[in-house]
């Protein structure tokens, strides 16, 4: 990441002088005081000048467009890219016509492509920088959601009447989640995960 | 269906200069050949293949409406 030192009469000159040299705003950089500098005596004798360290903020938004529009256009598909740049998420929202394309089967090319977004944007971070990517296409996760939740329910009124465990298809974490989640408060069932990566799959069982 | 290969891969890797992309197109499949800087690999590779299934999942999709089979290798 871009980021220079630069020396003023006071903190404040100096990160002036250096949002000057690098032509941004305040808001788009992190600032680091190395040294706060002093008058000295009379201003004459010991005056050391402040020092400060400016260090461009990186664009995870820009990043990710760029990514993005230049993978799509390789793709011939032609949507709009909406970015939301939240705390530690981004959340990107693909809107445009058949975007079936870039969801696959069960999702699986839109995770492919999540999952290169953030590979792309975390580059060079390290684990406490990471920044988790949320790529969406035409409502498809919330959509996928509510039918997760309908299947989960379904599933437990079956095994409530049958008192026999039904084990899902492989899904994952994501969407092992959110069935999870749907059937934790549930009276009569519990539900766990069994097998391994990427064929881990949900049980759902009687309670004992 | 090659620069496709070559945006994902050159975005991932360290040395985006020493990435190279081969085409060999046959009648029904066009294997498409990806070459990075050894200390690389990885970042194309990923743990347990993680990020070459990812790339050849979005070549994949890129590749239906060309109705051809695309074999991404990395060597």
């Amino acid at each position: 990441m871009k980021s220079i030192e630069m020396t003023g009469k006071t903190v404040e000159d100096a990160i002036e002088a250096a949002l000057k040299e690098l032509g941004v705003k305040g808001d788009s950089v992190d600032v680091e005081i190395l040294d706060r500098g002093s008058k000295g005596i009379l201003g004459l004798i010991g005056a050391k000048p402040a020092r400060v360290k400016v260090t461009l903020k990186k664009d995870y938004a820009a990043i990710a467009k760029s990514f993005l529009r230049d993978v799509l256009d390789k793709m011939c598909v032609k949507c709009e890219i909406h970015i939301k740049d939240e705390d530690d998420v981004l959340k990107i929202n693909l809107v445009g016509q058949r975007l079936g394309v870039l969801i696959g089967h069960r999702g699986e090319t839109l995770d492919a492509l999540q999952f290169l977004v953030g590979l792309v944007i975390n580059k060079d971070n390290t684990e406490a920088e990471h920044k988790k990517v949320i790529l969406d296409a035409e409502n498809y996760r919330k959509k996928r959601e509510e039918i997760l939740i309908g299947l989960a329910k379904k599933l437990a009124y079956k095994v409530q009447k049958t008192n026999k465990c039904v084990k899902l298809e492989p899904m994952n974490p994501y969407e092992r989640r959110i069935i999870h989640s749907a059937l934790q408060d549930h009276p009569y069932v519990t539900t766990y995960s069994e097998g391994e990566e990427p064929f881990r799959k949900v049980v759902i069982d009687l309670k004992r | 269906m090659k620069e496709l290969v070559e945006v994902i891969a050159k975005s991932l890797v360290d040395n985006p200069d020493e990435v190279q992309v081969k085409e060999i197109s046959g009648e029904q499949s066009v294997i498409i050949e990806l070459k990075v800087a050894p200390e690389d690999m990885g970042k194309v590779i990923g743990k347990q293949g993680r990020i070459a299934k990812a790339i050849r999942t979005v070549v994949k999709a890129a590749a239906i409406k060309e109705n051809k089979r695309v074999i991404v290798e990395i060597i």
